[in-house]
């Protein structure tokens, strides 16, 4: 069986599928990381669609400012002339019996900063800023640094 | 890990309790910093990396890094909003695959063309360039050497760039990705107005009672001034949005009045309108006889392929394109007569109501509409007509150059206007509008760059698509790319893009930040520098001039566009470079280096490093010893001053947050060619079109043409590509950006659920789009944020790993020499 197994395996290493793993070699010509090290003249096999993340876990943001992703599915949500979807929950009016977090309050304020009765318009389309999260792994790791870490490192050097 | 609200305070309890009970406990227990000292972020600002919108940005800067961004709120652009992309610029900097030392293909130790990627100095690899670049000039001259930059340059790097090219290696061969992007729009403006860019500005917006969406989805490429349009959409009820487009997508959710039409038919809708306008006596007759003149155009103008392809060879006016001849009104009105509704409804598929509301926006004396446009009109083998026609329904009707009457031609890139425009970057301008075949244009650049007579050669040199077909050809040999990732933007890949850059007489140099694809076909990688962490200006798609500060220092080993170009002058003699014959004439240059005739003469050293704020980092200045930046902009500047493109004095723009051309007494410019707007306009002329000498624009008799290539039998299907909103372009920056990369992680293929099914296909099925050039394999989505209609796909072409422009054609606008992206014949097989 032990047998079977490693032969199999080896089997596996010369198929067309293997062949298109990363050697050496190729990273040191194909060097483009998101074509994951291969040739321009091929492409690798495609992954299937990934699912999106639809668990309701509110997400760190790396900093204040940054929109809240959404932890959630939002297939058919209709946001158009005739009605956002995404406001039957996240609405000021809404929320105590949604238990989903309010928009932030800058949402009800107009281009000039002046606070409207209702959302205001210019937010009213939530995913130019809003998106959801797909089961995918990231690309290439980013060395982004939480300004909380940095101030953290500070105060223990003093 | 599950934990409710509950345990999570009771967790907590200890430091709750002290701050209750009012203990004060030392900094190092306390569960919040509060010392200002430690919590303080370094704010300061800068424009957007990404689109033409030109969003003003907040940027935080911590112990040397960026740690915030957020929309700036003084910014007339955005007023504090960003798209998903923006609110994510802290983190494009930081992918971990950061380029950080120059990387030669060699063997054994040599530069070899088919040898592996090797880390080298930023001496040896100037050598080689030096080498190389000397060669070319030796055997080929130097029309042998070749740039292609970007609209993302900045303004600084994109004017150091050109006169390096033109003025230094005297070789026109130098055009940005902006070719692919706007050119149509250059030359609709050139045709029509004389004088390039929009008269009109984002305040058009807030002052319009109707907006029309031509081929451009807003809600994903121009996303913040969509949420201006939203804005003035929702908040005004009379106010009326319609979208045009091949397929239905988010602008959709918006539309009054959307219409689905048949690739190529926006010429004839355009037509038709115009017709419509004048079958029902709503021409502004009074404002087309004092400011408009009437020409019939060139028609069978060919697909701009090489000229050996059966379609070139068969058009009647491949060679004169842009030839026209004058008309007068009657014979205009009897041009577009054959526009009728019934003819146009049936061509492009749009029902007639539809075609009549969409008519009656431009008619109605009594309301003001804009109309937007970008890739669907510009990347169009008729790019430059459809720019063309959409001016004249503005101009019969009267609705231009004033608040809420504008015909806007939106740009793609950042700097776009600022720099690709502006300065001149195009294998055939020179700053201020002025073109390299104008002896007189030549003439006043080499006076002002203080360079001898003849320096700048007459002749244009290659464009975008020219380039990667004389790379193919083996006739640009030297070839430098800069700030663009063009083996995965342009089309056809397969047949015109890899084969130039692998082909063994030439030599491929790719400054970038990222190993992209273009990196990966190239010989020699630079380390690149890349947005806050160099000084810089951009020119927004409203004429807006935005500069910043360098707020962190780069990657050791990176250094900016600006810096490689300066620095590599230094390499080279006029005598090896220029003329016997200019030198003879001008003895005085002999012996001086490029740098020194270029960047050391005299006006962009002028300025000494004492005018940089002490606390502000400047990398190139520092190191050149004098205020790069200030020089270079002052004598580009020198240029559009008292030329209706007046710039504000350099450090202006570190205050302001943004001024739109022409600055003049250091007021900008919100509607040009309109008398109490435009300073340039005479007065008593109401309105003055003053980039032609007798002051009209031109309205141009344009026919609808069939597009180069249509699904047939074989390839059954069209193919559009475009862009997406959580990406930047070719997502080299925003897919090393997990948060964007798992909103939006791989490109698939829209399709109409029908066709899927006709085809045995579901959602989530590997597919191949073939077409007559290559394929990519993919997979597809069917009930997707765009909607095809039948017969119809869309593919976005950010995704390095699925190269969708190997299946594209490289078909342009013979005026403009644009790209098609949004049409070819393609067919789908399962995989």
């Amino acid at each position: 069986m032990k047998y079977l197994l490693t032969t199999c395996f080896a089997l596996l290493l010369c198929s067309p599928m293997a062949m298109q793993s990363v050697s050496a070699n190729d990273e040191k010509t194909n060097i483009a990381t998101l074509r994951n090290h291969t040739p321009i003249e091929g492409q690798q096999p495609t992954k299937s669609i990934p699912k999106v993340i639809n668990n309701d876990k509110v997400q760190m943001r790396n900093y204040p400012m940054q929109p809240p992703l959404i932890p959630h599915t939002i297939r058919g949500y209709e946001v158009n002339l005739n009605s956002n979807k995404c406001m039957a929950c996240h609405s000021r009016q809404r929320t105590a019996e949604s238990l989903a977090p309010m928009v932030s309050v800058t949402h009800y304020m107009d281009r000039e900063g002046n606070f409207l009765a209702e959302l205001s318009p210019r937010r009213y389309f939530c995913n130019q800023c809003h998106v959801n999260q797909t089961e995918s792994k990231p690309l290439v790791e980013n060395s982004f640094v939480d300004m909380h870490k940095l101030m953290k490192q500070k105060s223990q050097q003093q | 890990m599950n934990i409710n609200r509950r345990d999570f305070i009771k967790a907590n309890a200890v430091a709750a309790a002290a701050s209750v009970a009012g203990i004060s406990v030392p900094v190092q227990a306390s569960n919040l910093i509060t010392a200002s000292e430690l919590t303080k972020i370094k704010w300061d600002k800068a424009a957007c990396r990404f689109c033409g919108t030109g969003c003003g940005i907040n940027v935080g800067v911590m112990d040397g890094k960026v740690v915030a961004t957020h929309g700036d709120i003084k910014s007339p652009v955005n007023k504090g909003l960003n798209c998903v992309k923006g609110y994510f610029l802290s983190k494009i900097m930081y992918g971990k695959d950061r380029l950080t030392t120059p990387m030669l293909r060699m063997k054994n130790g040599h530069y070899d063309k088919e040898g592996d990627f090797t880390p080298i100095s930023w001496e040896q690899a100037f050598d080689i360039m030096e080498q190389k670049a000397k060669e070319t000039l030796r055997n080929v001259g130097p029309t042998g050497l070749g740039m292609f930059g970007s609209g993302q340059w900045t303004i600084h790097e994109g004017y150091a760039a050109a006169k390096l090219m033109k003025a230094g290696f005297r070789s026109n061969n130098i055009d940005p990705n902006a070719r692919h992007c706007m050119a149509s729009a250059v030359v609709g403006f050139m045709r029509t107005f004389g004088i390039d860019e929009p008269m009109g500005c984002y305040d058009d917006i807030e002052a319009t009672d109707a907006m029309v969406l031509w081929g451009s989805n807003m809600a994903e490429m121009h996303p913040i001034l969509w949420t201006r349009i939203t804005d003035r959409r929702l908040s005004a009820k009379h106010v009326k949005v319609a979208v045009l487009s091949t397929f239905q997508h988010r602008s959709f959710d918006l539309a009054d009045n959307g219409m689905i039409f048949e690739p190529q038919t926006d010429l004839a809708i355009l037509n038709f309108i115009a017709n419509y306008i004048i079958e029902n006596d709503k021409v502004n007759k009074d404002f087309v006889n004092k400011h408009t003149r009437f020409a019939m155009g060139n028609t069978d103008i060919g697909y701009g392929l090489r000229p050996d392809h059966p379609l070139e060879k068969r058009a009647k006016n491949a060679a004169k394109a842009g030839g026209s001849s004058s008309i007068d009104f009657d014979e205009y009105a009897k041009f577009v007569s054959t526009y009728t509704l019934d003819y146009v409804s049936q061509l492009s598929h749009v029902p007639k109501q539809n075609l009549i509301d969409l008519a009656e926006l431009y008619a109605d004396p009594n309301r003001k509409v804009c109309s937007f446009w970008t890739m669907g009109f510009n990347q169009h083998t008729r790019g430059v007509w459809a720019n063309n026609l959409v001016y004249n329904i503005h101009l019969l009707t009267g609705k231009i150059s004033t608040p809420g009457n504008s015909p806007f031609s939106l740009t793609g890139q950042p700097s776009a206007c600022g720099t690709a425009r502006e300065v001149g970057t195009f294998s055939h301008r020179l700053p201020a509008d002025m073109v390299v075949d104008n002896a007189k244009h030549r003439e006043i650049s080499e006076n002002k760059w203080k360079l001898p007579k003849d320096t700048i050669p007459p002749e244009p040199g290659y464009h975008a698509v020219l380039q990667n077909r004389m790379l193919k050809d083996g006739k640009l040999n030297f070839y430098w790319v800069q700030c663009n990732n063009n083996m995965q933007a342009a089309a056809n890949i397969n047949q015109e893009g890899y084969p130039g850059y692998r082909n063994p007489k030439n030599f491929i140099v790719v400054s970038d930040p990222y190993p992209t694809v273009t990196a990966q076909a190239a010989d020699l990688i630079l380390p690149t520098a890349m947005w806050v962490e160099k000084e810089g200006a951009y020119g927004n798609a409203e004429r807006r001039t935005q500069a910043w500060y360098q707020m962190v220092e780069a990657p050791e080993g990176a250094k900016s566009d600006l810096w490689q170009l300066v620095e590599f002058s230094k390499r080279f003699k006029v005598e090896e470079v220029w003329d016997k014959e200019i030198l003879d004439k001008n003895p005085e240059y002999k012996g001086k280096t490029l740098f020194e005739v270029l960047y050391a003469n005299g006006q962009v050293n002028k300025y000494s490093l004492d005018e940089i704020p002490e606390d502000r980092l400047n990398h190139e200045s520092r190191d050149f010893g004098f205020y790069l930046q200030k020089g270079l902009f002052e004598e580009y500047a020198s240029f559009g001053r008292g030329k209706a493109h007046d710039l504000a004095p350099y450090e202006r723009y570190h205050q302001e947050r943004g001024l739109r051309w022409p600055v003049v007494d250091g007021k900008e410019t919100l509607w040009r060619f309109k008398e109490g707007y435009d300073p340039y306009v005479t007065p008593g002329t109401d309105f003055e079109f003053y980039g032609h000498p007798d002051g009209k624009a031109v309205i141009f008799a344009l026919p609808y043409e069939p597009p180069a290539e249509v699904p047939d039998r074989t390839y059954d299907l069209w193919l559009s590509t475009g862009r997406v909103l959580e990406h930047w372009h070719s997502g080299s920056m925003t897919r090393r950006v997990e948060e964007l990369h798992k909103s939006m992680p791989n490109a698939l293929v829209y399709l109409h659920p029908e066709d899927a099914k006709d085809r045995n296909l579901r959602r989530g099925d590997a597919v191949k789009i073939i077409s007559r050039r290559g394929e990519v394999e993919t997979r597809v989505e069917t009930r997707g944020r765009n909607k095809p209609p039948k017969g119809l796909v869309y593919m976005p072409w950010f995704d390095a790993s699925r190269l969708v422009n190997k299946v594209t054609l490289d078909a342009t606008d013979p005026l403009s020499k644009e790209t098609d992206f949004k049409k070819c014949a393609v067919r789908i097989e399962k995989v």
